[in-house]
């Protein structure tokens, strides 16, 4: 039986960039600036960096293939650089990449990075790009990434009988609680607090989205370094600890799309992933024990069913918590305590990243008191890449 | 006995109001005002003469078996294609096989008749049984002219056998003149015609009387003993004047749609004719008449077989399927007249990979699908490794066609960030009767017309238009039932 990885690996330093419309940032610059607040923050030399793990997903408005990228951008000293493409679980990919690399032995010290420039296509939203091959693009709908989330509503509200209304106003009160975090956070993309009115009555997007349920099509980076709990304690002595608790992926099996039992309004991926991370953590009762989340709320209905396929809230409960304020900042599970994809932005290869640096931060307790998580033990992140009808989940615990 | 064995006819569901046509044009032709009456059908935006060729062949066959049918022919003098067969695309959204006889028929609005004759030769001759012919047209009048008024988009079709036919075909009579009335080059997009009262004296009221007597005298009879005439004549003065040449009874000629779908070109009187089908008792002898670079006359006899056809939709059933069409720029936008922003995210590519198009040429034209064996499980596109869970059996799928079987909405949406020339794009999850599921673009509706568990049926559509290459490629639609 295997065993994971739960606190075999420790976060040594990160860094984030300001997420948002960087129209004077290259991928190297932004790629650069994350780096170089992570290895002042980890505390060691570049040389000291054994291997890299890179994530980045639309690679051909972006950085193109493979890991050169990285070897050139941070003048990297002839190291591995392992380029990981799983949709918006890219960054994440690189991280466990890293977090695998040292829990093995291979390495001491390794590097994940995740940088992704959207910002260079033209046109608003995500780049059109044949993300399922060319037969989806033959036979597939003309789809974009709101329409195929949409459809969790339409389908959520069938499966479990909650009128449009509820769901609607659940999904505004994401919306409201994401603009009322990002407001507070100087890197977040956007940094304004909306009324729940106001986005209820916005225009729609792709039904029953409208464009405050959308999250921010953004450019940046994130990074972090990670070692081995010893290095650490050396490296570090008087720091407490973020230690890797449990990664998990879960990659649709086709179920979703093309079999008739899947009810459409929540991701099998997500109740399989977060399952084997609890388990992998150690924790028995996720809606007691996590402290504090950032999840994948690309869409506000992506945060809602989420809520459930981590087991968090019941299925068909989460408009209620979320309604009665659970997952608000000052909730008993903050979610989204940076402003998430929604506000803080999302550049996909880098949204992983983000979220640790985040929960690693939130931690640490190094925020300023308007935004602070008060004393967490275990923070959770959590990608959803794809689409909801075949997608790609990854879930990480980090604690202390 | 050789004759009809089925009918089917295709209607698009839009219908354009020619005053509102008018009403934006008219300043350039203020003549047009007398075409301005009634309304013209118009396919939708992901309509093409293949999708609703397609459309009237499913009609035709409907109650029977697809493995009967022996060929396709498609008519038509608006093929999307110079070269590539059209009635292979027909055939294969029929899914009736590919060892069987395809053929086209174009260039002259005798195509339909045309097309029909040689379906009815080759079941007398016993080369060919069961051939489906189908004929659609999608002609284009310039703005402002009087074509664009007159011309209507629509579709009909026939399987012709050696049996248990419902219309004996007793015989016919043609003709062939280089009349030029009409007039589209090999690069034209627009028709054009030369001085209306030229067209109506020497052309209709000449050449229409001429086949049908000429007809008359091969076989014997006298106009006056057929129950129903079709022939084609969208000038109201000349064609009540050529039924009183041939001592026609007013009540026994068909109505030529005029008012409520237009002149469809080669599809014209094949779907007069399928809809004077739809009223036929046995013992009706029927003339059927086409007119274009000269005439074909067919003689029919209805059977007592016409009792027993399953019903259809028809042409009938078409006309009341309909939606207005309230935006006169949009119908030229849908037609490619004129050029509308889809925004950069519309100039991305979509490439028309040919050899991967045939390797999927079953699940694309056929919409086949795949059956597990070891469990019974129905899944699109085709799978290798049966994808339920508690099954997985390897390579023990049989071939199974959807496209008829229809569907419930599992999920959907209508997507304003879509780029398309007829946003939103309307799409979501469809699960088909019997198994199986699939993401499919929803048509000819708009989200208000959608619930989770309403009921849709499949039709085969324009997929995508590469406007640089001028690649038609296509795909199946879901339409609410």
């Amino acid at each position: 039986m295997s065993e994971g990885i739960r606190d075999k690996v420790v976060v040594l330093g990160m860094g984030c960039t300001r997420f948002g419309e960087r129209w004077d940032a290259s991928p190297d610059d932004l790629a650069v600036e994350a780096f170089t607040e992570c290895i002042e923050d980890a505390g060691i030399e570049k040389k000291e960096i054994e291997a890299s793990w890179l994530g980045s997903h639309i690679d051909e408005i972006n950085i193109g293939k493979g890991g050169n990228f990285l070897g050139m951008a941070l003048k990297l000293p002839l190291i591995p650089v392992t380029r990981t493409e799983n949709f918006c679980a890219s960054g994440t990919e690189a991280f466990r990449g890293a977090c695998y690399g040292v829990a093995s032995g291979a390495y001491d010290i390794a590097l994940a990075l995740g940088v992704e420039k959207l910002k260079d296509t033209g046109y608003g939203g995500l780049p059109d790009s044949p993300a399922f091959g060319q037969m989806q693009v033959a036979i597939g709908p003309n789809a974009t990434a709101p329409g195929m989330f949409a459809q969790l509503g339409t389908a959520y509200s069938a499966a479990y009988n909650v009128p449009m209304e509820k769901v609607k106003q659940a999904m505004a009160h994401i919306s409201w609680k994401s603009h009322q975090n990002g407001a507070k956070n100087p890197r977040a993309h956007l940094r304004k607090p909306i009324p729940e009115e106001k986005i209820i009555s916005a225009p729609m997007i792709a039904y029953p989205l409208g464009l405050f349920d959308c999250c921010g099509v953004s450019d940046g980076s994130a990074c972090a370094i990670v070692t081995t709990p010893e290095i650490a304690k050396k490296v570090k002595p008087n720091q407490e600890l973020v230690k890797v608790k449990a990664l998990q992926v879960s990659v649709s099996s086709g179920e979703e799309a093309l079999y008739t039992d899947w009810d459409g309004a929540g991701m099998l991926t997500t109740r399989r992933a977060s399952t084997k991370a609890y388990e992998e953590a150690g924790i028995k009762d996720p809606r007691k024990e996590i402290s504090m989340m950032e999840v994948h709320d690309c869409f506000s209905i992506t945060e809602l069913a989420t809520m459930e396929d981590l087991h968090i809230s019941e299925k068909g409960k989460a408009p209620d918590d979320i309604l009665d304020g659970f997952f608000d900042l000052d909730g008993t599970i903050p979610c989204q305590p940076d402003g998430g994809l929604k506000c803080f932005g999302h550049p996909i290869g880098a949204s992983g990243l983000r979220m640790l640096y985040e929960m690693y931060n939130q931690l640490l307790q190094r925020w300023e008191e308007d935004r602070l998580v008060k004393n967490p033990k275990f923070g959770l992140t959590h990608n959803l890449g794809g689409v909801p009808n075949q997608n790609v989940c990854s879930v990480a615990i980090v604690g202390l | 006995m050789v004759g009809i064995r089925s009918y089917g006819g295709y209607v698009p569901r839009y219908r354009l109001n020619r005053f509102l046509v008018f009403g934006s044009m008219g300043w350039i032709n203020p003549a047009n005002m007398l075409n301005a009456q009634g309304e013209k059908a118009v396919a939708n935006f992901d309509e093409d003469s293949v999708t609703m060729a397609a459309a009237a062949g499913a009609d035709c066959m409907t109650g029977f078996d697809r493995s009967e049918v022996g060929g396709v022919y498609f008519a038509s003098t608006t093929a999307p294609f110079k070269e590539r067969l059209c009635a292979n695309l027909v055939a294969g959204a029929l899914a009736a096989g590919e060892d069987i006889r395809t053929a086209d028929f174009g260039n002259g609005l005798k195509a339909g008749t045309s097309a029909l004759m040689a379906a009815l030769d080759a079941a007398a001759a016993g080369t060919a049984n069961n051939v489906v012919v189908s004929a659609a047209d999608i002609r284009l009048g310039k703005m402002g002219s009087v074509q664009e008024l007159m011309f209507g988009d629509g579709a009909a079709a026939f399987m012709v056998g050696d049996k248990d036919v419902i219309a004996e075909f007793k015989g016919s009579y043609s003709t062939g003149y280089d009349f030029v009335d009409h007039l589209r080059g090999a690069q034209a997009k627009y028709d054009r015609q030369w001085e209306e009262r030229w067209i109506r004296d020497m052309g209709f009221d000449q050449f229409i009387p001429e086949v049908v007597n000429g007809l008359c005298e091969k076989y014997g009879v006298a106009p006056g003993d057929f129950d129903k005439v079709v022939y084609p004549c969208y000038y109201g003065g000349a064609r009540k004047a050529i039924g009183g040449k041939l001592g026609l009874d007013p009540e026994k000629v068909e109505d030529n749609l005029q008012a409520v779908i237009g002149d469809t070109g080669a599809a014209q009187p094949l779907m007069m004719f399928a809809k004077a089908l739809e009223t036929a008792k046995p013992g009706d002898k029927i003339l059927l008449v086409s007119y274009g670079s000269g005439c074909d006359a067919l003689y029919f006899e209805v059977t007592d077989n016409i009792k027993k056809l399953p019903s259809r939709k028809g042409v009938s059933g078409y006309l009341e399927r309909r939606a207005e069409l309230d935006n006169y720029p949009k119908y030229l936008a849908w037609r490619h007249m004129v050029d509308v922003d889809t925004g950069l995210r519309g100039e991305e590519m979509k490439w028309a990979r040919w050899s991967m198009i045939w390797r999927s040429h079953k699940a694309i034209l056929s919409l086949e699908g795949t059956k597990c064996k070891a469990c019974g499980t129905v899944q699109f596109p085709p799978q290798r490794i049966c994808v339920n869970p508690k099954c997985g059996a390897t390579d023990e799928a049989e071939p199974i066609v959807l496209s008829d079987k229809g569907g419930t909405v599992a999920s959907f949406t209508s997507d304003l960030l879509s780029a398309t020339i007829n946003p939103p794009a309307v799409y979501g999850s469809v699960n088909f009767k019997g198994g199986g599921r699939f993401v499919f673009d929803f048509t000819d509706c708009t989200v208000e017309d959608l619930a989770v568990g309403n009921p849709v049926d499949f039709s085969f559509r324009i997929k995508h238009y590469d406007e640089i290459r001028d690649i038609t490629s296509y795909f199946w639609k879901a339409i609410p039932a």
